[in-house]
């Protein structure tokens, strides 16, 4: 008797599994249908361009950017020893360390205000949000007349005001900056929006309790927005981050790497060296290394942020 | 002298319609006020209006016997629990406490002192590092009050504090506050009050007793009380009182008193007046049609013309859906109404008579 109950439970228990793995394959192979279109995407446009980037870094290429010789790490030993691309390394992190602090800083102080409820306020939220519809070459165009040397409204302004003009796309102490004040204006408008959306998802019930506890204007705003905001903060930060590693178009529009290479930020030496100097293999080698520099810098970000970042 | 005092007090949000109306009130020192009304009602825009979060529209809102209309929160010298706590989710248990006192720049000294009377009063003392969401729903709770508590102020206002917390915990941080508020020395020996507020408006104010037992208009009847009070029209004619073309009930002139109105009535009665009634007492047989067994408490529903009624027995009555059971309703217990003004014409008398049986 006690036999037959035992069979029975196993037999039982061996169809409960079979049917439980049919179960699970069929909703592996449905969630794999859902995700087929953006990982046909993700493997045309970056995973094939990774490892062909990667391979073609170990390699010399002709003009047409086919592989001639296989040169192992030489790529790598040669741009690590040329001073241009050291050069252009410095400058990006300069320009990493200009554009992004100015960028949060000001998006944040404009997003505090914007978030004031007063009248004719989505006004100012149009206007401080409006670059993010600006393209970057319009853009590049309206500051290349801003810094104009003669005509351009700062040096006019600087002239009214008995300053010496300035060049600031031409003078190599100047140029960097100037192509960063291009940025920060232009990044404005996205990080604007992204931080004004943190503002208005602060719950209005803590700053009536602080009102009726006393706090001040400036007591609220560093003891409540600012930790309330920190995971808004961070990935503005992050996002701020990458994009300033990867500028292109407003360097290739203002300066073109100039003058005396001190606007010449990797990825526009990449530019440079792929399709003016066909190095492609080389260009690759500079690609890989501008990759890892930023995983890694995002990595140890992540690590020291999320210390600081609360999330609800 | 008076705490709180409120005179004619209105709000409108940009000139429509007044969201409250006339608001004439005032709250003794010490007293235990309660705001009632269904959602809506405005008792969260009438709490906000004396702390200073909402602008007040017309009327003059005196606390401390100043008038403080023009005053921001921080000067109206109280304190304020939220309905969701509006705890610093990124501050622990101390800091959240301790919030206001930095705010105010009250000394480090102080500040320690007041937290560590407070914690303990509380039951927070093992809490203070924690950070809110650590925190079970009736600490959270704890922690809202002790914010409120720890600012001393003289006035605390809580917007529906229990909402938040299931049956079993409500009824217990009930109890807390009114502990609390007996260990802060707010209790006086005066009883409590309750406001009923509906659509902006006053209904009644009273001790909880009258509320329950003289209750000034349908809304207030229907409002105050678990089950919900009985209602029905009713008729007088051929000296009979005829409820929903129902029921039946003799009555004389001593009966009803002063009720000259023979039409238009509403007569209600508490489901603990409806009474089981044995061989010699029953009025009427009435079939049931729902029954819930509570403990020792069983409620009964009928169908009386287009109302449902529900009589509270005590005890663990076996009956079945479909039973004829034997009831007692006597005009004594029933209060009425007249049903276009909804305004009470006369109360129960049999609760008149209770309540001098509890004054001996």
């Amino acid at each position: 008797m006690s036999d037959l109950t035992v069979q029975i439970d196993k037999d039982y228990t061996k169809e409960f599994g079979k049917a439980k793995k049919l179960q699970r394959l069929k909703s592996f192979f449905k969630g794999v249908l859902f995700l087929l279109p953006s990982i046909i995407l993700f493997s045309v446009f970056l995973f094939y361009p990774l490892f062909k980037t990667l391979y073609l870094s170990l390699f010399l290429t002709d003009a047409s950017g086919a592989t001639t010789v296989f040169v192992g790490l030489d790529n790598y030993q040669a741009i690590f020893t040329s001073p241009l691309f050291l050069k252009s390394l410095e400058v990006t992190f300069l320009f990493v360390l200009y554009t992004v602090p100015g960028t949060v800083i000001v998006s944040l102080f404009l997003a505090v205000l914007a978030n004031e409820k007063l009248r004719g306020i989505g006004i100012f939220r149009t206007l401080f949000s409006s670059t993010m519809g600006i393209s970057v070459a319009a853009a590049s165009v309206f500051w290349m007349f801003l810094f104009h040397p003669t005509m351009g409204w700062l040096n006019q302004l600087l002239e009214n005001l008995g300053i010496e003009a300035i060049g600031w796309l031409t003078d190599p102490d100047w140029a960097l900056i100037s192509v960063s004040i291009s940025t920060i204006w232009m990044n404005l408008g996205f990080t604007f929006l992204i931080l004004l959306g943190g503002l208005q998802s602060i719950d209005s019930y803590l700053y009536e309790s602080a009102d009726i506890d006393g706090a001040s204007y400036f007591y609220k705003l560093r003891r409540i927005t600012i930790p309330m905001l920190s995971p808004t903060l961070f990935f503005v930060i992050t996002v701020s981050f990458i994009n300033a590693f990867q500028t292109f178009g407003q360097v290739d529009m203002l300066t073109r790497g100039g003058p005396q290479n001190e606007t010449n930020v990797i990825v526009y030496s990449i530019y440079q060296e792929a399709f003016r100097n066909y190095q492609h293999g080389a260009a690759s080698a500079q690609a890989i290394v501008l990759f890892i520099v930023i995983l890694l810098l995002t990595l140890i970000q992540f690590k020291l942020g999320e210390r600081k970042v609360h999330y609800q | 002298m008076y705490h709180v005092e409120m005179k004619d007090l209105e709000k409108s949000y940009d000139n429509q319609k007044n969201v409250l109306n006339g608001i004439d009130l005032a709250i003794e020192d010490g007293e235990f006020f309660v705001l009632v009304g269904p959602s809506g009602s405005g008792k969260s825009t009438l709490l906000r209006m004396i702390a200073g979060l909402e602008e007040i529209t017309g009327g003059i809102l005196k606390i401390n016997d100043k008038v403080v209309n023009h005053l921001r929160p921080k000067d109206r010298d109280l304190s304020m629990v939220f309905q969701n706590y509006a705890l610093y989710p990124h501050l622990t248990v101390e800091q959240n406490i301790l919030f206001g006192l930095n705010a105010k720049k009250v000394n480090k000294k102080e500040q320690q002192k007041r937290l560590n009377e407070t914690a303990e009063m509380m039951g927070l003392s093992e809490l203070l590092k924690r950070k809110p969401k650590q925190l079970s729903g009736g600490q959270r709770q704890r922690v809202a009050l002790a914010r409120a508590v720890v600012s001393h102020a003289p006035l605390c206002l809580m917007d529906e504090p229990l909402s938040n917390l299931d049956a079993k915990l409500r009824a217990h941080m009930r109890m807390e506050i009114r502990r609390l508020q007996k260990k802060l020395g707010l209790t006086m020996t005066m009883g409590d009050r309750i406001m009923v507020l509906d659509d902006g408006k006053i209904q009644q104010v009273g001790d909880p007793i009258t509320l329950y037992n003289e209750p000034a208009n349908l809304f207030v009847a229907s409002f105050i009380g678990s089950p919900r009070i009985n209602l029905g029209q009713a008729v007088i004619k051929d000296h009979q009182l005829v409820i929903e073309e129902s029921i039946h009930i003799p009555i004389t002139t001593s009966d009803i008193g002063n009720i000259i109105q023979k039409n238009n009535l509403t007569i209600g009665i508490r489901a603990e007046h409806i009474f089981h009634g044995d061989e010699d007492s029953k009025t009427h047989e009435l079939e049931v049609i729902s029954v819930e067994h509570l403990g020792n408490e069983t409620l009964l529903t009928f169908e009386i013309g287009k109302e449902l009624w529900t009589a509270k027995w005590l005890g663990q009555w076996r009956v079945q859906v479909g039973d004829k059971v034997p009831v007692n309703i006597s005009v004594e217990n029933m209060s009425f109404y007249d049903t276009k003004t909804t305004e009470l014409i006369k109360p129960a008398t049999s609760v008149v008579k209770e309540q001098e049986v509890v004054a001996i």
